[in-house]
């Protein structure tokens, strides 16, 4: 598989990542490459085999639903790049 | 009255000292922990052109091992009491900066310790230093670090290895008793192997990663990087355990890691997967892998040949699960609650996109983009879900290994540390140092590198040791039977 300009320019905006005009080709280039060695995956036939997303099989634990935590909002948002009044502030979404 | 050290301890030997060795001159009142500290932390400012920490706070140190004093004062002590530990950059500190190794978290202050932090806090250990490391872990080199490349100690022509080169570097130059580090793919183990030090990548599970900067959440597993295996023991018996705010942590009784060390490994069966002497091994790293199974056969083990026939999908499989899992991880770094923020932009879009752009380097950013694709509409099976597919082959494999063997052993790295840039502009080429790890992170099985050698330019070379899930007594107590007839892991970079 490779990808051309077009799919790095999607798959940047999917990622949320600004990627400059100047720099496309060489994405398309190096990820193409790192595809290629990806692609090793399909010389095996894998059909039927059941797939594995914990080393033990383990599943998620539950926990009785008790309050745990205590409120700490101005110390969480005491490192934010801008917090006021108890809110994180961005640029307007909505007009 | 027996004093092991002599008449009197001078603080320009502290640094060869073992563990427990500083533990008994602590306990004894032989040294203090004030004193420890100090003597370290000169000796990272003396050697600050390794680049292995980015942050050292000598006050907050102090004022801890002051508190470790009135503790080992008052009897309250425990073995590593007092004892200076460097912790790599990627676990949350109360109050002290946690970079990750990157821009985006450059100013980041965590209002929270990791869990492995506060375990060593409880066992009074003082916070040396934060160590350097590629940028969220990713990198086999420590080259994408934002705060640029750890240097070797043994050739600072050469990389240590990564991603935890900063604590590699410290432990291999006795700026530091010991360290932490963490294991994606091999993060813990080839810097070790790469340095000349002992490191151990848990059982997935094992250690907490609740307050470790996630990377690849199925992958990720913290542990110690130390200059011996009865160094690690102690290490690994204040690191592990199970904790109920990491959700994958597993609750499994922890059993005292130093009890067994000298137990004798005689008949011990020693698997030797044919695929990691193949194709690729260097030869030097060869030899020296060979030499090391000598010494196991002297002390009674017995080498059987073992097959990992799926071997050569790791590296494959792994580029579509670490990055799959990272780009969905990564997403958190948005210049919203925490982080860095771009200075300008037009709307809510812009600042997403250019917060992450500069605020992320070129190695986390092909990762997020990889990750993305795989992720994207139409493509998850032919990735992720064929990766996870592959990932169980993979991990089969071990289990019919083990059918035949109590320990896998093989080289760690295909190579020895590698000169700066020689590796930069291709990340394929990066990621095959990985080739021999790997498999193990997939699996999620306990694997340690120990130092067995040096090339002809002196460089190290280390003997991996795999292990069944949660025999992380056996590898320390194989690894310590190694060490207790040889030398290598005692052998210090000239100069250090």
């Amino acid at each position: 598989m490779s990808l051309d300009r077009t799919d790095v320019e999607r798959i940047a905006h999917l990622a949320r990542l600004e990627v400059g005009e100047q720099e496309l080709a060489a994405y398309a280039e190096t990820l193409s490459r790192i595809l290629g060695l990806i692609e090793q995956m399909n010389a095996v036939d894998t059909e039927g085999i059941a797939p594995m997303s914990h080393p033990l099989d383990a599943g998620m634990r539950f926990r009785a639903d008790e309050v745990t935590e205590t409120d700490q909002r101005e110390v969480f948002q005491s490192i934010a790049p801008s917090a006021q009044a108890g809110l994180y502030l961005v640029p307007k979404v909505i007009e | 009255m027996h004093r092991p050290f002599g008449s009197l301890i001078l603080p320009m030997s502290m640094h060869e000292k073992s563990l427990a060795e500083l533990s008994t001159a602590l306990n004894n009142k032989y040294i203090s922990s004030h004193e420890l500290t100090l003597a370290y932390l000169d000796r990272i400012e003396a050697h600050r052109d390794l680049n292995a920490f980015v942050t050292v706070d000598r006050a907050r140190a102090l004022k801890q091992a002051q508190a470790a004093d009135a503790r080992l004062k008052s009897g309250q002590s425990n073995v590593l009491t007092g004892i200076p530990i460097a912790q790599k950059d990627i676990f949350c500190t109360d109050g002290l900066p946690t970079t990750c190794g990157s821009r985006m978290l450059a100013n980041f202050v965590a209002p929270y310790d990791a869990t492995v932090i506060q375990k060593f806090n409880a066992a009074g250990c003082v916070l040396l230093g934060k160590t350097n490391m590629d940028e969220f872990a990713m990198g086999s080199s420590n080259e994408t670090s934002f705060f640029g490349p750890v240097h070797n100690p043994w050739d600072r022509r050469c990389v240590p290895g990564g991603s935890s080169g900063g604590s590699a570097a410290a432990v291999a130059a006795r700026l530091a008793p010991a360290a932490t580090g963490t294991d994606t793919g091999g993060s813990i183990r080839q810097p070790a192997a790469l340095t000349g030090i002992t490191g151990l990548k848990p059982s997935y599970g094992r250690v907490s990663r609740y307050g470790m900067i996630a990377f690849a959440s199925s992958l990720d597993q913290g542990g110690p990087m130390a200059r011996s295996a009865e160094d690690a023991a102690l290490l690994l018996n204040v690191m592990a355990g199970f904790d109920p705010r990491d959700s994958t942590s597993v609750d499994r009784p922890v059993p005292d890691y130093t009890r067994t060390l000298d137990e004798s490994v005689a008949g011990l069966r020693i698997g030797l997967p044919r695929e990691y002497f193949g194709e690729g091994l260097g030869t030097e790293v060869g030899r020296v892998i060979e030499a090391a199974l000598d010494q196991y056969r002297k002390l009674g083990a017995k080498v059987v040949e073992v097959s990992l026939p799926n071997s050569r999908l790791a590296i494959p499989c792994y580029y579509v699960l670490a990055p799959a899992e990272a780009s969905s991880n990564l997403a958190r770094y948005d210049g919203v609650r925490y982080g860095y923020r771009a200075p300008e932009y037009a709307d809510l879009w812009e600042m997403y996109a250019k917060t992450r752009a500069q605020g992320f380097g070129a190695e986390v950013k092909r990762r997020i983009m990889i990750g993305t694709y795989a992720l994207s509409a139409g493509y998850y099976d032919a990735y992720y879900l064929k990766a996870q597919k592959l990932r169980r082959l993979i991990s089969g494999d071990f289990d019919r290994a083990f059918e035949h063997c109590d320990v896998i052993m093989g080289p760690t790295s295909p190579t020895t540390a590698f000169e700066f840039g020689s590796k930069t502009d291709d990340p394929v080429a990066m990621y095959l140092s990985d080739i021999y790890t790997i498999s193990v992170n997939l699996a999620g099985l306990p694997g340690m590198s120990i130092p067995a050698g040096f090339d002809g330019s002196r460089r190290p070379i280390g003997l991996q040791i795999i292990g069944r899930y949660f025999d992380e007594a056996r590898l320390l107590n194989v690894a310590h039977k190694y060490q207790q007839v040889t030398d290598w892991h005692l052998r210090v970079p000239e100069g250090f």
